[in-house]
């Protein structure tokens, strides 16, 4: 417990010290990086939670996350004045889930409020996931992957061809999302060391969550039917309960991504949706070693980082194709973690007891 | 009534590389039990090697030529990627073959560069068409369906007749057993991923006339392969043919209904409600199917 509460607590006091370090270095830029780096993580950590401890392959993450990222960028961009007579505005409207608000040229602008959004956004995706989920989960290897596959590649499609959502400009103009008096996730300068912190609290707060989640009864049943699926349903475990269970708790984290990175950028576009999206989470969850959350963070910050600072140019896609392949070739079970160090130990023992031999 | 023929004729245009898409998959399935996700990517290699090579050499020799380069493609990436795994598991193979596909692909990108290319027709050109009963059809549909089905009969004539073909049956049917009876299963794989470019390439090839290949056309027609392979029951080739048909013309009527935007979502939509419904396959045995898992 104790040594759980440490490591989150060094993860804490890291983040500030990079935080110090770029104002320091007045390099205050690579916060805005760095902040979105936090959110990809946050899809990143659900992911890992699913691939990892319960053992089911996703190929179609980046889909739950532009779901997120789309209705709420649609709900707080799309301006309802004309509908204003309309009952079921109305009704909204009564309850307060609307706001008004001048836009660019002085018109007029009603719009569900970011909270309303956020929230219809986040159910719309888990009960998506729900419901895709029950039957997807039945399947096993090849045909879980492809379905999830096939899954993403719809609302990809979808959000590619129908023009309310922006066709392929997508959605800009999304408003920030003052989360609460004060605090508000957006792209603009002033905010920026705000929405940075912000950014790494809430992905802390989500890892508290699954580490505790990891460590706790249901955590050892989801291990167990990574390890072995008939005898952990047979040990009595509802193996099919505890899947669909984690699938739609990952599809939350990702949904609350896709909302918050939506506001934060102002604006989101198909290729969030992409399959090579997905692949690329999947493949930071594997280099961070499937089942380690703090790998898949660590892997996520220093990748994804790069990546959106343009390090690998135009080989992006490319170097993560390389890394996928190298670590399923090589380290098939991650690179963070302690059996690297022993084969490297045993590695160089017998080198050296080689040219001993000589 | 034309239009409907029309159709039904566009339909089985795409129906037909879909068809070649899926037997590849299913002949690397069947000695291997893995599925190429790369499988798409020998479909665009073929399409785009013909494409360059046409410069220095006749359009047959070069087509031969880029089917004979993917097929070595084929078999080093076997050698250099698959060969050496000691009994991977099913989620580290198809990480290793998404990460293929990647890498084809973004090497295609950065050696042929984003733009489309499309072979010459092999007869006639893109406005000569043939007039039957109302109905025009390119030529190049007449090139792609036979050469299609000059290919699915002589793969019924390997696998059923040759030694070779029999060798990689007889891997698929009991891995084990073939080893004993002192076939390499090993080659057997190499073999299929050799065979798979081929028919792939040759594939990209024929339909490159009609609906052209860039560098990511491969993964679009991994996944429609993939949903016609299991559309017919993976590992059946006749029946994917069968049931590739029938996604093809399936598509081609969606764009009556739905714009033409969404005629992916159609068939992965489909794709999904077989695998949910029966995964064994519109054709695939309900008691067989109870021993398999999906």
């Amino acid at each position: 417990m104790s040594s759980k509460f440490l490591q989150i607590f060094g993860f804490a006091v890291a983040i500030i010290a990079i935080q110090i370090f770029t104002q320091i270095t007045d390099s205050a830029f690579h916060l805005t990086q760095l902040t979105m780096t936090a959110y990809y993580s946050l899809l990143v950590i659900g992911l890992c939670m699913l691939i990892g401890y319960a053992g089911q392959i996703s190929l179609g993450h980046a889909g739950f996350f532009a779901i997120g990222g789309y209705i709420s960028a649609f709900l707080t961009t799309h301006n309802l004045t004309a509908m204003k007579g309309k009952p079921f505005i109305a009704l909204c409207s009564k309850f307060g889930l609307l706001v008004g608000r001048k836009d660019l040229y002085g018109g007029d602008l009603l719009v569900f409020h970011p909270w309303a959004a956020c929230i219809i956004a986040v159910c719309t995706v888990l009960i998506v996931a729900y419901v895709i989920g029950g039957p997807v989960l039945k399947l096993k290897g090849h045909y879980l992957a492809m379905a999830t596959l096939g899954f993403g590649i719809i609302i990809y499609r979808i959000v590619l061809g129908t023009s309310g959502l922006g066709a392929a400009d997508g959605i800009s103009g999304v408003p920030g999302f003052t989360l609460l008096p004060g605090v508000t996730i957006s792209g603009s300068g002033s905010g920026k060391i705000l929405n940075y912190y912000v950014a790494w609290g809430i992905l802390i707060t989500g890892m508290t969550l699954l580490l505790n989640l990891i460590s706790s009864r249901v955590g050892r049943a989801l291990s167990a039917i990574h390890g072995a699926e008939d005898a952990a349903e047979a040990m009595g475990i509802p193996t099919a309960n505890y899947k669909l269970k984690v699938f739609v708790l990952s599809a939350g984290f990702a949904a609350v991504a896709g909302i918050l990175l939506t506001h934060y950028n102002g604006s989101i576009g198909p290729s969030e949706a992409s399959v090579m999206k997905s692949v690329r989470y999947v493949a930071i969850v594997a280099i961070g070693g499937m089942t380690s959350i703090w790998g898949a963070v660590s892997m996520s910050l220093i990748l994804n980082y790069f990546s959106l600072r343009g390090s690998f140019g135009t080989y992006d896609d490319a170097v993560f194709g390389v890394i996928l392949i190298l670590i399923m070739l090589f380290a098939p079970d991650g690179l963070i973690r302690a059996q690297v160090l022993v084969d490297l130990k045993s590695f160089f023992k017998r080198i050296t007891s080689k040219e001993a031999a000589l | 009534m034309e239009l409907l023929l029309q159709y039904i004729v566009a339909g089985v245009t795409y129906g037909t590389i879909y068809a070649i898409v899926a037997i590849g998959f299913n002949i690397i399935y069947n000695t291997t039990g893995i599925i190429n996700f790369a499988q798409g990517e020998f479909v665009m290699l073929g399409g785009m090697t013909a494409f360059t090579l046409k410069e220095y050499m006749p359009l047959p020799l070069a087509i031969l030529s880029a089917v004979v380069i993917t097929m070595i493609f084929g078999a080093l990436i076997e050698i250099v990627f698959i060969r050496w795994l000691h009994k991977p598991s099913v989620l580290r193979m198809i990480i290793i073959t998404i990460g293929l596909s990647i890498l084809i692909r973004e090497t295609a990108l950065h050696i042929w560069g984003e733009g489309v290319t499309a072979l010459p027709y092999f007869t006639g050109t893109s406005v000569t068409s043939v007039n039957l009963g109302g109905v025009f059809i390119s030529p190049q549909v007449f090139w792609a369906v036979g050469i299609s089905s000059i290919m699915v009969i002589l793969l019924g004539i390997f696998f059923n007749f040759t030694l070779l073909g029999k060798q990689m049956r007889a891997c698929s049917a009991n891995r084990e057993a073939a080893r004993l009876c002192g076939i390499s299963t090993q080659n057997m794989v190499t073999f299929s991923f050799m065979l798979s470019a081929a028919i792939g390439a040759l594939g990209g090839c024929i339909v490159s006339p009609i609906t052209y290949v860039q560098y990511d056309s491969g993964s679009q027609l991994a996944i429609k392969g993939f949903t016609v392979a299991i559309l017919g029951g993976l590992g059946n080739s006749t029946a994917a043919v069968a049931a590739a048909m029938i996604l093809g013309i399936l598509e081609s009527f969606s764009i009556w209904a739905l714009p033409a935007a969404y005629k992916d979502v159609v068939s992965i939509a489909i794709m999904l409600i077989i695998l949910f419904v029966k995964p064994s396959g519109l054709f695939g045995n309900a008691a067989a199917a109870r021993l398999k898992e999906y």
